[in-house]
């Protein structure tokens, strides 16, 4: 994920120490001065995305990690960078919550990351690796998609993904040559020079000002929405059961699909790749009502909810298996779930 | 006829929201003699603060970032760093600064980040209505301290420049007032320090400026000035501290 946000482009990391997610920042304590990049180790969570803030307003690309203790100091900032529109990447490698939880893998910051998370109305898109190759090559897409829509982009792991070791194609120079064309930011705090000063905020006093910022947000999230949905499905149309799981899940989830698929049962997957924008129009293909849903979660019914609303209206059963807290749903407890619908 | 006094180009020509007496409009108009006198306005970069002044880049004419409360010195430090080459300053009050911000103070003067801080201490928090600050005396009557600042209570004063004094990462520390005219001439100059020596990459550089605020003091604006003089710089003595 680092080497990706340095081939993306990234020149400023700042981070505070927080397991799972230390070889980010120690990677980066080593790799960035390589590239004349900036890399800060900062006094808090608080500090780190208030760097990432300032580096942004300079016009870098700028990214913080950490895990869900340190994202959720982290939200105001995030905030902040949603209502002054500027472009910015963090990382969030769930661990187990609430509270100071564990350092086992979890996905229960499902509802922090689409929701906001901090004060507002705003959104984040939230983009949910479920390979080291995936999240290698989501960190580009993340830094376009910032600086394209100047808001804040997380990448949502978990501490599986966070602490597993597999090998990664990297990106041809090609694409990097490309990468290296960063939009153009004529927002930037670069000093007045030739123009008139530019001002980063998020502060309208002014009677009406601020609702007209947010009515400008709000039409930015549905333009998101619409375009930027991603998700992976096979889609076969004899499928009867179909999971829906993203991240580690989803990987469960495609072993229990193959060893079911070898015994005849009809399993598919839908796997969102944006958990927010969710991938509602992967549920809207003309299905049977028949159609059973298996919604596989490291939390206890979070993107499940999102499922019901991109099912509302459809009489499909709707199914769930979900832990938390470190405990992670096994290929056998899907098998024998599907096996009883 | 030499022209010797006008309007800052770096300071724009309308009314401030700040009250009568207050300090704020004065350490505003230093600030940008001093960027048009070094003609660093295009490569000023400032970072306005949560409080009072929130509003600065209303008033100033050049780059201008909000910051989240107290975290303006962390802002501050990614810009100059991505931006070596631009003139990067604070403008924070004592809440700002040395009470939710203490941590970014500390650690940004630690770091020895080659920023300029200016800190206005005038002892309260005034947009949220004249709380205690770090920097209330003891004795002063605050929204907060009806019965006045109790030490067993709240604490001591937080002499926030002579802390940040001790650590080899500051360079330079000076506090100042504004409680009168030859007051207000050594503050321009403690401020035109602060920001030459970021011009040469001396480093951390900052400027506590006793200010008014007669409004949340329960004084005049004659009277307030008075009471930075007799009362305030008896706990805050005015002077270079590093």
């Amino acid at each position: 994920m680092a080497e990706g946000a340095i081939q993306a482009g990234c020149r400023f990391y700042a981070g505070y120490p927080i397991t799972p997610q230390n070889e980010i920042p120690a990677y980066m304590s080593s790799r960035m001065p390589e590239v004349n990049g900036i890399f800060i180790q900062a006094e808090s969570e608080l500090a780190a995305i208030n760097m990432v803030f300032g580096a942004s307003a300079a016009g870098e690309r700028a990214l913080t990690s950490s895990s869900s203790p340190g994202i959720s100091l982290k939200q105001e900032g995030i905030s902040y960078i949603a209502g002054a529109e500027l472009p910015a990447v963090i990382i969030n490698i769930m661990r187990g919550s609430p509270g100071l939880g564990n350092i086992g893998p979890s996905q229960s910051d499902y509802f922090q990351a689409t929701r906001g998370g901090g004060q507002g109305d705003y959104r984040t898109i939230v983009l949910a690796p479920a390979s080291v190759q995936e999240a290698y090559d989501l960190m580009p897409v993340a830094f376009d998609l910032a600086d394209k829509y100047r808001t804040p982009v997380m990448i949502l792991g978990d501490g599986l993904l966070g602490q597993m070791m597999e090998p990664v194609l990297a990106h041809s120079s090609e694409l990097m040559a490309h990468r290296k064309k960063v939009i153009a930011k004529p927002w930037a705090l670069t000093g007045a020079k030739g123009r008139t000063a530019n001002i980063i905020r998020s502060l309208y006093l002014g009677e009406g000002v601020l609702e007209k910022l947010n009515v400008t947000l709000q039409k930015k999230y549905k333009t998101i929405q619409e375009k930027e949905a991603r998700f992976e499905g096979l889609f076969l149309d004899d499928a009867k059961i179909i999971i829906v799981a993203y991240g580690t899940m989803a990987r469960v989830a495609k072993g229990a699909i193959t060893r079911l698929r070898a015994k005849g049962k009809k399993v598919d997957l839908i796997r969102p790749i944006t958990l927010w924008p969710f991938p509602d129009k992967a549920f809207s293909r003309k299905m049977s009502p028949k159609t059973k849903y298996l919604v596989l979660e490291m939390s206890y019914g979070q993107m499940l909810e999102d499922v019901k609303l991109s099912l509302c209206g459809s009489k499909s059963q709707i199914e769930f298996i979900g832990r938390a807290g470190g405990g992670v749903p096994t290929e056998e407890e899907v098998i024998n779930k599907i096996n009883k619908l | 006829m030499n022209k010797i006094y006008s309007h800052p180009k770096s300071l724009r020509d309308i009314s401030t929201h700040y009250c009568p007496g207050c300090g704020h409009g004065i350490a505003h108009r230093l600030i940008a003699e001093i960027v048009d006198e070094l003609d660093i306005r295009e490569k000023v970069i400032a970072i306005a603060p949560v409080g009072c002044a929130v509003l600065a880049y209303d008033y100033w004419d050049f780059d201008c970032s909000e910051a989240a409360h107290g975290r303006a010195l962390a802002v501050a430090t990614a810009i100059k760093r991505v931006r070596p080459q631009n003139i990067v300053f604070t403008y924070q009050g004592d809440g700002d600064l040395a009470a939710i911000g203490a941590n970014e103070t500390i650690h940004a003067a630690n770091r020895g980040e080659n920023l300029t801080v200016i800190f206005i201490n005038n002892a309260v928090y005034g947009m949220t209505g004249g709380q205690m600050a770090p920097t209330t005396l003891l004795g002063q009557k605050t929204a907060t301290t009806p019965r006045g600042r109790v030490a067993s209570l709240e604490g001591y004063p937080l002499k926030i420049s002579e802390m940040l004094a001790i650590l080899p990462g500051a360079k330079y520390i000076e506090r100042v007032s504004l409680h009168s005219p030859q007051e207000i001439i050594k503050t321009k100059r403690a401020i035109k320090e602060a920001f030459t020596n970021q011009i040469n990459n001396i480093g951390f550089s900052m400027v506590e400026i006793l200010s008014p605020c007669p409004t949340y003091w329960g004084l005049s604006p004659k009277e307030a000035l008075d009471w930075v003089k007799n009362v305030m710089i008896k706990e805050f003595p005015l002077g270079r501290i590093k």
